[in-house]
């Protein structure tokens, strides 16, 4: 007989198997889920949750698909948070600091209360890459938030109004286009594609009989 | 930290390690691996699959689950919607609000129509997130789309329509610099030179990466795009019925609030179907890498009125989903683990097979080895062999997986396992669906007219199998391809008069095939209540 724990969903209680995710706990609890649920892998940030154990001062963040249940847990989910995003052009946003003067002018009012690393469900050192983020240091900022899932626990939690998850991205797509260094090979490639020398080897294999596909595919040299 | 029972095989795995790394394991020649596959993969298990007994694909087989919902009723009668008061009017109509989808949704707005995604979660709810491993682009200098092809066509058992297949493997280039352009963070190294891996069955090292977050970072940047050009994306709406005109072409869809279930009509020049992957049918019982709103709708839409699948009895089952621990059962370990020199290994420490086969190849071993063989390893929750992530620190050096796949590390440590030094134990999980809707070259379905398809919803350019890293390049290339066509041909399409009679149509084939049945479709989103 699998053991049991009691969780509260909305402050309602429910006694579930206790080697389920909280995600899975709800739906054996009967929830229908379509809100707050997305990849079921922990890479797309719908299933924000926050709880807290019963007796324990300390609020946590997690995602639902990948945090197990445990004992008197006391379960909000968070599937929505207003994350502010300002539309701008990749094509001519500036690459200096200014823009994130422009766009997001409150992370120059954060506090360093840390209240955003300490929540965040990917463990990143969130309050770390809004610094480089106002320093205009968009090349750290793009890493530090690199595995960043967007749930917005962090700007939940934060008293200047952040939207952390936001800043970030702006920063990795400056980053990507603009201060990563060129491709080469990348460019070459493209240039000779539109320049049709590819063309007769392709044309040769669209008509090739099976037999000889077959041929080609099993004697073909492999990269070591 | 693994419990007691499984430090025997540990220990095994442990102490061969070393022989391991050096160890180069011998490819299987075709016939071994056709034998392997007609006794082992799941695509080949005869009872698993059901004739089809109306509509284009009439007497041809694909998977019972599938079946079942092709050929199921409406959600709609005719009578009930109003078609002469649309809620939405537009150029282009997106179903899906994936990679596919924003793509074309890009490039439809780059060619001037007027666009609108409609998605029954929110726009990167999609497989497109989860792909980890990476994206193929013949772009080094010792290889070629040719290459490529050849690689690809052999991979998908030579099945592959060869008109969309030239077309993903000379538009794979350019959409790396797509997306390049676009902001995506691609792993190079300081002089700009792509970082290049193999993944199964390729012939060069062309596999681009972001971490082990590829697919995550491809989408979140189409995902801000698209919303910097103020394009509607209508969330939480499903489309449940496609609408045709009176002249037979697609002209929009009945869509449903998730929440509210209202219901809604969007009226368009044009439709571009991207809804997706079908893992969450659970074909053949098996659990799955895919998002949770991965059920096929897009074909149901599709079959419905009138538009043929190709290759709908094929799967891809990923080689190693997670077989332990519980919590993350049938969840996708990319690919990339055995990039980077990860091997297989059994449950007495012995390596059985070459750990870069083809998906399909390497699944079906992976199951010979659990059944026939009797070397897997009992998990409590089923079998596995064990994928050993140690060797990629001892071949990259201290410090490759988190650099390389940090992603993996973090999932599996949730759960108190270092990937870093203890292997962890996998088992194929239902990842792709290499068939689909059957389209030309320019994206639009072979025979409905102004109905385009994009994305793991298309059947025909990978054959019947896929090679890891094809998919995140399919959904960009023939994502764009779908939009520019789509954006181009609403110019020129004045919208007859809107009509559902293809519902009644296909309930008197239902009903004079003899069907009885009453679950309706699409199925919008699998029922995981009171399980476990």
């Amino acid at each position: 007989m699998e053991k049991m724990v009691n969780i509260f969903l909305f402050g309602k209680k429910y006694e579930v198997p206790e080697n389920l995710t909280i995600m899975t706990a709800m739906e054996y609890a009967g929830y229908q889920l379509v809100r707050g649920c997305g990849c079921r892998n922990g890479f797309c940030g719908a299933c924000a949750t926050i709880y807290r154990i019963k007796g324990d001062k300390e609020l946590k963040a997690c995602l639902a698909c990948q945090t197990k249940v445990e004992d008197n847990m006391y379960i909000a989910t968070l599937p929505f948070f207003p994350l502010v995003k300002q539309v701008y052009d990749i094509e001519t946003v500036p690459v200096t600091e200014s823009v994130m003067m422009q766009l997001y002018p409150e992370i120059y009012a954060c506090i360093g209360c840390n209240a955003c690393t300490k929540s965040c469900t990917q463990e990143l050192n969130v309050m770390q890459y809004i610094a480089y983020a106002q320093r205009g240091d968009f090349e750290k900022c793009a890493e530090e938030s690199f595995d960043c899932v967007m749930c917005g626990v962090c700007s939940s939690r934060c008293p200047a109004g952040i939207s952390h998850p936001q800043v970030a991205m702006l920063a990795r797509r400056i980053n990507g286009k603009y201060l990563a260094p060129g491709c080469g090979h990348l460019e070459d490639r493209v240039k000779e594609i539109k320049n049709g020398d590819f063309n007769e080897l392709i044309e040769a294999l669209m008509e090739k009989p099976i037999d000889e596909m077959k041929e080609l595919y099993n004697n073909r040299d492999i990269e070591k | 930290m693994y419990s007691e029972k499984f430090q025997k095989s540990l220990a095994l795995v442990e102490a061969a390690r070393e022989k391991n790394i050096a160890l180069e394991p011998d490819r299987m020649t075709a016939k071994q691996k056709e034998d392997l596959l007609a006794a082992f993969h799941p695509d080949y298990k005869k009872d698993e699959f059901q004739e089809l007994k109306i509509g284009p694909n009439k007497g041809e087989k694909v998977p019972t689950e599938l079946a079942e919902i092709l050929q199921a009723h409406s959600r709609i009668s005719a009578s009930s919607i109003d078609l002469e008061n649309p809620d939405y009017e537009t150029d282009v109509l997106i179903i899906g609000g994936g990679g596919a989808g924003s793509s074309a949704a890009i490039e439809a707005d780059n060619a001037g129509a007027k666009v609108m995604i409609v998605t029954k979660l929110r726009i990167g709810d999609a497989n497109t997130m989860m792909a980890e491993g990476g994206i193929q682009a013949a772009d080094k200098p010792n290889d070629s789309p040719a290459t490529h092809f050849v690689d690809a066509f052999g991979g998908g058992h030579f099945a592959a329509k060869r008109e969309l297949l030239s077309q993903l493997v000379c538009n794979a280039p350019e959409a790396i610099q797509w997306l390049s352009n676009l902001g995506v963070e691609f792993d190079k190294t300081e002089d700009g030179t792509m970082v290049t891996t193999h993944g199964g069955g390729t012939s060069r090292k062309r596999m681009h990466a972001a971490k082990d977050y590829s697919g995550a970072e491809i989408m979140r940047t189409l995902r801000d795009e698209v919303l910097n050009r103020n394009i509607p994306v209508i969330d939480f709406t499903a489309a449940i019925e496609l609408i045709l005109d009176e002249n037979g072409r697609a002209a929009g869809a009945v869509l449903m609030n998730m929440e509210t279930k209202e219901l809604m009509v969007a009226k368009a020049k044009t439709v571009i179907i991207a809804t997706g992957g079908a893992g969450r049918m659970h074909y053949q019982g098996f659990p799955t890498s895919n998002h949770y709103g991965a059920t096929a709708d897009g074909l149901v839409l599709g079959y419905r009125v009138g538009a043929k699948l190709l290759y709908a009895e094929t799967l891809q089952y990923h080689p190693t989903g997670v077989a332990f621990p519980e919590q993350i059962f049938g969840a996708l370990v990319t690919e990339k683990v055995r990039s980077l020199g990860a091997k297989l290994v059994n449950v007495n420490g012995e390596v059985f097979m070459h750990p870069l086969e083809t998906r399909d190849v390497s699944a079906a071993s992976i199951i010979r080895e659990c059944s026939e063989r009797g070397n897997g390893v009992d998990t409590g929750n089923g079998l596995g062999v064990w994928l050993d992530t140690p060797m990629i620190e001892e071949i990259g050096g201290e410090g490759t997986i988190m650099s390389r796949i940090p992603a993996m590390w973090r999932m599996f440590a949730k759960y108190g396992i270092d990937i870093r030094k203890e292997p962890i134990l996998v088992y194929p999980t239902l990842h792709y669906q290499n068939g689909g809707l059957d389209i030309n070259p320019d994206c639009m379905t072979t025979n409905v007219e102004n109905l385009f398809v994009a994305g793991e919803a298309v059947g025909g350019i990978h054959g019947k199998n896929r090679l890891m890293g094809n998919s995140l390049l399919d959904i960009i290339v023939f994502g764009r391809i779908a939009g520019q066509s789509a954006g181009a041909k609403c110019k020129d399409v004045t919208v007859g008069k809107l009509t559902l009679d293809h519902i009644e149509k296909f309930e008197a084939e239902i009903g004079k095939a003899g069907i009885d049945t009453e679950k309706v479709s699409p199925v919008l989103l699998p029922d995981y209540t009171r399980r476990k």
